[in-house]
């Protein structure tokens, strides 16, 4: 029998045609949708006076554009007030679940997927959002589309799409004490670099990754995008079940049971190939920061920032303009530097799990006077936990601005924007140049390394102030 | 969103040499608040084309007179990061119908050919060769021939051949997209879920 990977198997089974030297037709399960990138989908949609073929499987949430103070009001930005507004009223018309600003579930969509339970094994799902990848941490196939497959996903439920190629990433071993699933996934990508998964569909395997919570996966596969990769995904066992487990969307009863019974078959063959494989040791790992203006520009946090040996031309203009942005020079160490701003969120480390991590280091201290802090749960339901278990209480003590849920700083859509010039560390996941704001600079690390920045008001190994 | 038929096209070329160009250096998250798809190319490399205070930046290419044309010679590793159809949507607008580089982020390259830019990925080889001739007489001129699937520089025929397959190809020639092709084929589709 032909050994497959668990790529292939969710793959080949939502083939609906092959084009003869040319895409697949890729039959979609879910289809998330938010407010910056669906509304000209829809107008789109409406221009060719078509409507939405399966609206059972489009859930919606206003995320990347919204405010995070007073969601209760009606949004100031008149522009951000009409794509939500614009979402809310498509989502109306075609019959769309929509989770809203204020509402139980309302929150970063790839928070509020899995938080619902609608995120599953076996699945394929897409959003108009690059970080779709999170979704992968079920052993689902999850990737992000641009506008114009939205609009072939409302109109069709398929999009036309070439199977990529695949890689195996494997991390055995354990990990060090103060080190994160989000210093694995930087490490990764330093050794991988920020284009080395183009073309590719990674699987993560090995027992470092089994070893990982749900939330911890989500930051990995998260962040299979900053290599270039479409997605990247993890077999589904007992603590993906465990997890989905009584959840909204999750299947119930004996549904539950012959479900479960399915995504055990989910992984992939022994002996099946990769395009491509690469292993790693978790005992290599320590605790990760970037340096520069692109993903793959990370070093453990007591290295030092890289030298231009052995670079030229074209390349060595990049890296060092890039060092330009940051204020940093080549071949200096990172530790010490005083930043501005940490901001502890997104839909890579805004999960209870990040939120409970820093609240634990902060427990009894504050946060430095150079610093300000901001932290925003990932969704609702995050908020809710953060309060019930007294996480928010613990943080304001220690002098961090607790906001509402959404996007915020990621991407600095909305208010949420860090001061030309000043340093941010971030738990998200692209320190582009101005990416949370014009002029911004961004580093990035996890969420027991920013929460030690915030305390010291300097990036600091938090290895040292445990 | 139909785009206009892509012949032959023969131009002029605006080279951006920097490396792992992404998504929100081409359009900025703050400019995808748009509910329509207008004057996206008013904001293409905005932060790089403008000051804080909208004032022109000389020193970026898109400013320099010097350089015009449809087709954009970029860096390697062009159009990382976000799924944004908007970077697209800005180059188009922006008068782009080509991007050429030898190497391209996926989704991005994915987004050209669903609105009717034709990435094109070269050997760094030849990319080099492209910016040499072009920085050294900016009226040099290219020519990209879909059909044959070629690229070349005409002052001196030096030419390369791309992929591109011929599903794709078709629909660039033709101006079609893929919704039209799947529109088509919805009964297919039905039965297939009714299989599920
Ligand atoms: S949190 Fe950031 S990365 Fe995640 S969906 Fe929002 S903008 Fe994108």
């Amino acid at each position: 029998m032909e050994k497959k990977t668990l790529f292939d198997k969710i793959w080949d089974a939502h083939v609906v045609r092959s084009v003869t030297d040319g895409p697949d037709v890729f039959f979609i399960d879910k289809h998330f949708i938010h407010e910056v990138t669906s509304p000209v989908a829809f107008l789109n949609l409406e221009k060719r006076g078509i409507g939405v073929l399966h609206p059972e499987r489009t859930i919606a949430t206003p995320d990347h554009n919204v405010p995070t103070v007073d969601q209760d009001k009606t949004i100031k930005d008149k522009l951000s007030r009409m794509q939500v507004e614009k979402l809310r009223e498509y989502c109306k018309k075609y019959n769309i679940e929509l989770h809203d600003l204020g509402s139980a579930h309302h929150g970063i969509v790839h928070v509020i997927g899995p938080e619902l339970g609608i995120t599953q094994p076996g699945m394929t799902i897409v959003c108009g959002d690059s970080h779709t990848s999170t979704h992968g941490a079920f052993g689902a196939i999850a990737f992000g589309i641009g506008t114009s497959e939205v609009e072939m996903v409302f109109a069709t439920q398929c999009i036309m799409q070439s199977k990529a190629k695949k890689m195996r990433i494997t991390v055995d071993g354990e990990l060090g004490k103060g080190i994160t699933s989000k210093d694995i996934i930087l490490y990764i990508i330093a050794k991988i670099s920020a284009s080395g998964g183009t073309g590719y569909f990674l699987e993560y395997a090995g027992s470092a990754i089994e070893s990982l919570s749900m939330e911890a996966r989500m930051t990995i596969c998260n962040m299979s995008i900053e290599m270039g990769a479409r997605g990247g995904l993890i077999a589904p066992d007992e603590t993906t079940f465990n997890y989905l487990k009584g959840k909204q969307y999750a299947p119930k009863g004996e549904e539950w049971d012959k479900t479960v019974a399915y995504w055990k078959t989910l992984k992939t063959d022994e002996g099946a190939i990769f395009d491509k494989e690469y292993h790693f040791d978790a005992a290599d790992i320590a605790p990760m920061i970037t340096y520069g203006t692109n993903p793959g520009m990370g070093i453990k946090i007591n290295d030092l920032i890289p030298t231009t040996a052995g670079m030229e031309g074209s390349n060595k203009t990049s890296f060092l303009k890039s060092l330009e942005y940051m204020g940093f020079e080549a071949g200096e160490s990172i530790l010490g530097k005083k930043m501005d701003y940490v901001f502890v969120g997104s839909c890579t480390n805004g999960r209870i799990e990040d939120i409970r991590s820093v609240a634990e280091f902060v427990k009894g201290k504050r946060k430095a006077d150079n610093i300000t802090a901001w932290i925003v749960p990932g969704s609702r339901e995050v908020e809710k936990l953060a309060h019930e278990e007294g996480l928010v209480k613990i943080l304001e003590e220690a002098g961090f601005e607790l906001r509402q849920p959404g996007c915020s700083a990621c991407l600095a859509m909305n208010d949420d924007k860090i001061p030309s010039g000043k340093y941010a560390v971030s738990t998200s996941n692209r320190n582009f140049e101005g990416r949370q704001g014009p002029g911004a600079r961004t580093l990035l690390a996890s969420p027991l390394t920013v929460a030690a920045i915030a305390v010291t008001g300097r990036i600091t190994d938090p290895r040292e102030v445990f | 969103m139909a785009y206009d038929k892509f012949n032959t096209l023969r131009s002029t070329v605006v080279p951006l040499s920097a490396e792992n160009v992404d998504t929100d250096q081409i359009i900025p998250a703050r400019f995808l608040k748009a509910t329509e798809r207008v004057g996206f190319g008013d904001n293409l490399f905005r932060d790089w084309r403008y000051d804080v205070e909208g004032n022109p930046k000389h020193d970026f290419v898109l400013n320099d007179p010097t350089y015009s044309g449809k087709i954009l010679l970029a860096g390697k590793n062009f159009g990382s990061g976000s799924s944004r159809e908007h970077a697209v949507w800005a180059l188009y607008d922006y008068g782009f119908r080509c991007v050429v580089s030898s190497f391209f982020a996926d989704i991005f390259k994915n987004n050209c050919l669903n609105i009717g830019v034709l990435p094109v990925t070269i050997s760094p080889e030849f990319a080099d060769v492209l910016f040499n001739a072009v920085s050294a007489d900016p009226e040099t001129e290219v020519e990209v021939d879909i059909d044959r699937q070629t690229i070349t520089l005409l002052s001196t025929g030096q030419s390369e051949s791309f992929d591109i397959n011929s599903y794709k190809k078709e629909n660039m020639k033709n101006g079609f997209d893929d919704i039209d092709y799947l529109l088509n084929i919805k009964d297919e589709i039905a039965e297939f879920v009714a299989g599920k």
